[in-house]
């Protein structure tokens, strides 16, 4: 793109973010914002217990109390469909994967703690509360399968009677590699192993998740108000699969968005709950998640169990990786559950290495606990950390530089197709270690590490790479492997008359900053100021089909939707210029807002033209429509691939085993950048999110499926004073070759990219005091390090 | 929350009088008291908000120079209004929970609650503190009588709290990472009579002192005092973020820094 906006305010300019002043100022308008006339109030009674029959639930007494509108069981949504899975994936031996039922309400059994058994609609939620408290449940508490390795043995408690047995799906990836894989094995001058696990996360967005439904008697229209990061998605499940609700009967609104990180990607119960009984209450029905709610209904995030094998020969280079990994689904299949470890997991295990075998196998296991999917980086970062740890172990136990030894086996030649059948575009994993060692100030380690040991602490460095696939993605592709959804985006560039502009995107913003940096673009191509410009999202009234926001997939895609509709718009633009200054269409110019003839001083601004299209007096009627309005939709051709080399240093208490970050460096690639700060934003949001989960976030589950991490009491969430400040870096830009942007998003890099660095820096630190610890797992809670030091 | 009453005495006697009412309970800064009514685990009738009695507000040092703390004084107004006569204590108040919690909580609400992870019965048990109520004195080493126990009788209100001020003292608060209350918490206080050590965090049986420490500390007050002591991790609490083990080796840890940081 060019960078020559008279306005400073295009493509490149770090412009804050407009949208800002209305979150700090407390005038966003959240979902929980939203109150409908008559509204009533629900409240879910959730099971207790992780396993469970249900012998029966008794709502007289519940009924009769006061300001209870309805109580709604299981048995009212019998012959309703269930919660629908967006993705189907297909085991090694061609078979499609297991697919449980997943109803609105329990049916039969209750199979998490948290499972929805009934719902009271009340006046008030404080009488739903009282009249919930009323109903008496009869269920009959069943053995839990909780743990995922003792969820696959033949006597393990089955979560669906009606499916053989557990295992959802045994994936091999890809099939064809595993006997040269197990060769190079076989045939390596050394193999290094690695046990871990990656921990189960609950995303705890700060905004809880909210729906608010009405149903319009008069037009028998609905309108669902939630929480989502997609909602024209949540249109067509819901509407599609669970209520039998045609489009153009059901809009659904997702306002301002408290954050998402995945969790709001998928389509919930408690909202397809609500679309229901507005009418059959015929009135407004809403629900508010309490944070207690939340832990035990939001969809958890990562939970694997992984075993990684990586071959080296003799000249340490890298030969084969095989991995085997047990992935927690939870008790049913959330809405991208199986695309997870599989897609977004196995097409990641080449990393920034030229390593030529891999296989990749999965194991996906339904437990009675919470449905597991999609968390900030959603596969990668359980890819990049047991590829960049096994790497640093590797490194440790051939007793070679960690640094050398990645840079030894990257890829340095573009395109390249991995033995994981995606193909990187572009890259330069050089320049980017080249960036993390000068910001890291890595030269200076060892002096920083004898003041640490100065003061009786122990300082560890460690570093990683990370590739990821984002920019989610063409269609006809995942569509082969298995997703039930195109992956295009699209834009509506509507011009009003006196030149000011709406962008309608099916990209949605929950903390991206897209309000400020989509005008950017146009702002750019058009050459007039970004405040011109305001985005339109998350209304499916309001724009064209889109796919919503994940899988940093918003500008790569969304914005190519709106770079290919404001294209249009100029072409048309161009043509009513032409016919205004009586020029032929091929000598007209667009720049910084004016429209010139080439070769001549002759020019019209671009308000000119807008109310020219509006106003077609003087317009080539003939030729073109009046009116200044395109819409565009883009699929890709390739996912995007930003990379990038990461340093964590930390020191470590060797009294206490505490552990804390002192220095954090992140040298991406991200091709182009359209704000500088707002990408900045995102990097530091996600290195704050993985050094939660490499220091402090476990979600634990005791033996009986109770969740025991329940609550901020016992749930640890990073806070300002856990994490340094961070040095960043993305001025190493290889844009991609396949979008008009050259732009490879940023969203989740900073999740995807830190952890392994922080708990190589912790083995280095152990290390370095003497202590024999190959591997700990994440979190390393002060307690964990201790025992781990104490052998 | 359930449905319930609200009143707002101003003085002690009508503080008492409502708390007679059945199924009363005091409300003070409701850092701990709210949050259990929102998730429906306490169903009082009425709540007695303490917060309006001027006479159980406040910080000063009496004749016989020993701190007063009035029952209803906030954790904030602690940490500013105690610094100059003990700031041991102060401290123990400026790291309570976070701005909001230490402008609600009091120091009364916190001792009577007497949760096993608080830092405030370290304090009291370690400065030999005497608890005042509305009828009668209790001393710190009656007053905790195990996890979430204290001597109080029912609708008793703590009105004050008088501390002994120290020669030198130290709260060494090792955090739990998610709730940011005490894994282990010790208060060491040097008096000229001898040294006190109190544990929080740590035990099964609630808030204790460490005699062994305190006799060791008495004849040498350093922490090479301490050198190779250790306590038995059998009645010790376990939990997802340590094991007994680790709190009792933090225990010793945590006392060995707050003798070498006393001041
Ligand atoms: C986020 C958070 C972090 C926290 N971190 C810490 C921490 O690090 N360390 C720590 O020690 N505490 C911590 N706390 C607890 C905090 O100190 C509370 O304020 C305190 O425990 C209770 O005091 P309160 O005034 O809020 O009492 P309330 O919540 O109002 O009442 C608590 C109980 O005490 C009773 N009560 C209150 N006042 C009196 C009185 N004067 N006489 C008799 N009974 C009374 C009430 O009836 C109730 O049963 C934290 C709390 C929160 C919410």
């Amino acid at each position: 793109m060019p960078k020559d906006s008279a306005t400073g305010t295009g493509i490149g300019a770090s412009t804050k973010r407009r949208e800002d002043v209305r979150f700090l100022t407390g005038n966003g308008n959240y979902t929980d914002d939203i109150n409908v006339h008559g509204q009533a109030y629900v409240h879910f009674l959730r099971s207790d217990v992780a396993h469970g029959r249900i012998n029966g639930i008794d709502t007289s007494a519940a009924e009769g109390m006061p300001g209870v509108v309805r109580i709604f069981t299981g048995k009212d949504f019998e012959g309703i469909g269930g919660l629908p899975c967006g993705w189907q994936v297909t085991d090694k031996h061609g078979e499609v994967m297991k697919e449980p039922g997943h109803p609105v309400l329990a049916q039969g059994k209750v199979r998490h703690v948290g499972d929805p058994v009934a719902a009271v609609v009340a006046d008030s939620l404080a009488e739903a509360r009282d009249a919930a408290e009323a109903i008496i449940l009869d269920i009959e508490e069943l053995p839990a399968a909780v743990n995922m390795k003792a969820a696959l043995e033949p006597d393990a408690p089955k979560v669906h009677d009606d499916l053989s047995d557990n295992l959802c799906y045994d994936w091999g990836f890809v099939e064809e590699n595993k006997g040269a894989v197990d060769e190079a094995i076989k045939n390596a001058a050394h193999v290094t192993t690695l046990e871990l696990i990656n921990n189960r996360l609950v995303a705890n967005p700060m905004e809880p998740r909210v729906a608010v439904a009405d149903w319009n008697r008069s037009n028998d229209e609905y309108t669902l108000y939630t929480t989502s990061q997609n909602p024209h998605v949540i249109r067509l499940l819901m509407g599609a699969f669970v209520l039998g609700i045609p489009e153009h009967k059901l809009r659904v609104v997702a306002p301002d968005v408290g954050g998402g990180f995945g969790t709001k990607i998928f389509h919930y119960a408690e909202e397809a709950f609500c679309t229901f009984a507005a009418k059959a209450c015929k009135r407004p029905v809403k629900w508010t998640s309490t944070r207690s709610e939340a832990f035990m209904s939001d969809a958890h995030g990562r939970d694997h169990v992984t075993k990684i094998e990586l071959a080296l020969d003799k000249d340490n280079n890298f030969t084969a990786i095989r991995t085997e990994t047990l992935a927690n689904m939870g008790a049913y299949l959330s809405t991208f559950a199986p695309s997870v470890p599989t897609w977004l997991h196995g097409t990641l295990m080449a990393g920034n290495y030229k390593t030529p075998n891999i296989y990749v196998n999965v194991k996906a296991v339904f437990t009675n606990t919470v449905p597991v999917d999609a968390y900030r980086g959603a596969g990668r970062p359980e890819a990049t950390y047991q590829l960049e740890r096994v790497i640093d172990m590797a490194a440790r136990e051939l007793g070679v530089d960690p640094i050398a030894l990645r840079r030894q086996n990257f890829i340095t030649e573009f395109p390249y197709a991995t033995p994981v059948a995606v193909e990187y575009d572009t890259g330069n994993y050089p320049a980017t270690m080249d960036k993390l060692e000068e910001i890291a100030d890595l030269a200076g380690f060892d002096a920083r590490r004898k003041e640490s040991e100065a003061k009786g602490k122990l300082r560890g460095l460690g570093v990683n790479c990370y590739i990821e696939a984002c920019g989610i993605a063409p269609s006809n592709l995942v569509g082969q492997l298995g997703a039930r959804a195109g992956l295009y985006e699209s834009a509506t560039v509507r011009v009003n008359a006196t030149g000011s502009i709406s962008v309608m995107t099916g990209s949605h913003s929950h903390g991206q900053g897209h309000e400020t940096a989509f005008p950017q673009v146009v702002a750019e191509m058009l050459g007039i100021d970004a405040s011109m410009i305001d985005i339109v999202h998350g209304d499916t009234a309001r724009g064209p089909m889109g796919m919503g926001t994940y899988g940093s997939r918003s500008l790569a895609v969304g914005g190519s939707a709106m770079v290919r509709a404001t294209e249009k718009i100029i072409n048309k633009a161009k043509k009513i210029a032409a016919h205004l200054m009586e020029a032929s269409e091929g000598d007209i110019e667009l720049k910084n807002g004016q429209f010139t003839v080439a070769g001549t001083d002759k020019s019209v601004a671009w308000g000119d033209v807008t109310l020219a299209a509006y106003v077609p007096h003087n317009y080539p009627l003939d030729d073109i429509e009046p009116g200044l309005e395109e819409t565009a939709f883009y699929d890709p051709s390739n996912f995007t691939y930003p990379s990038g080399a990461y340093a964590c240093e930390v020191e470590l208490d060797p009294e206490t085993g505490k552990v804390t970050v002192e220095r954090f460096s992140a040298a991406d690639d991200f091709g182009n950048i359209i704000n500088p700060m707002i990408v900045s934003g995102q990097v530091h949001g996600g290195i704050a999110q993985g050094i939660g989960q490499a220091l402090l976030e476990n979600c634990i589950y005791d033996e009986n499926g109770q969740l025991l991490s329940a609550s901020y009491m016992d749930y640890a969430m990073p806070r300002a004073d856990d994490v340094p400040f961070y040095a960043v870096d993305h001025s190493c830009q290889t844009p991609c070759t396949h979008n008009p942007l050259g732009v490879k998003g940023c969203g989740e890099a900073g999740a995807i990219g830190s952890p392994p660095s922080v708990i190589n820096a912790v083995i280095d630190a152990l290390q370095s005091g003497g202590h024999k610890v190959a591997h700990l797992d994440m979190p390393a809670s002060p307690s964990r390090v201790w025992a781990a030091m104490q052998g | 929350m359930y449905a319930f009453d609200i009143e707002r005495p101003t003085s002690i006697a009508d503080a008492v009088a409502a708390l007679a009412k059945e199924d009363a309970q005091a409300l003070a800064g409701g850092q701990t008291l709210i949050p259990t009514l929102k998730q429906r685990l306490a169903m009082p009738s009425v709540l007695v908000s303490l917060s309006g009695i001027a006479e159980i507000r406040g910080v000063c040092k009496d004749d016989a120079g020993l701190l007063c703390i009035g029952g209803g004084t906030t954790h904030g107004t602690v940490a500013k209004e105690a610094v100059a006569h003990y700031p041991g204590l102060a401290e123990l108040a400026a790291h309570i929970g976070d701005p909001a919690v230490r402008n609600r909580g009091t120091i009364g609400g916190s001792l009577a609650n007497n949760d096993p992870s608080a830092c405030y019965p370290a304090a009291a048990l370690a400065s030999g503190a005497t608890i005042l109520t509305n009828t009668r004195e209790i001393a710190a080493d009656d007053y905790f009588q195990g996890m979430f126990t204290t001597a109080l009788e029912e609708g008793e209100i703590v009105t004050e709290v008088k501390f002994p001020i120290p020669q030198s003292s130290c709260y060494m608060k090792f955090e739990q990472p998610a709730s940011r209350f005490a894994l282990v918490g010790v208060f060491v206080a040097k008096f000229a009579d001898g040294v006190k050590v109190a544990v929080t965090g740590a035990s099964n049986n609630g808030v204790f002192r460490w005699s062994e420490a305190e006799a060791a500390l008495s004849s040498d007050f350093s922490a090479s005092a301490l050198e190779g002591m250790s306590l038995s991790a059998d009645d010790m609490i376990a939990d997802m973020h340590g094991t007994a083990a680790y709190r009792a080796h933090l225990v010793a840890v945590m006392t060995r820094r707050a003798v070498s940081a006393a001041k």
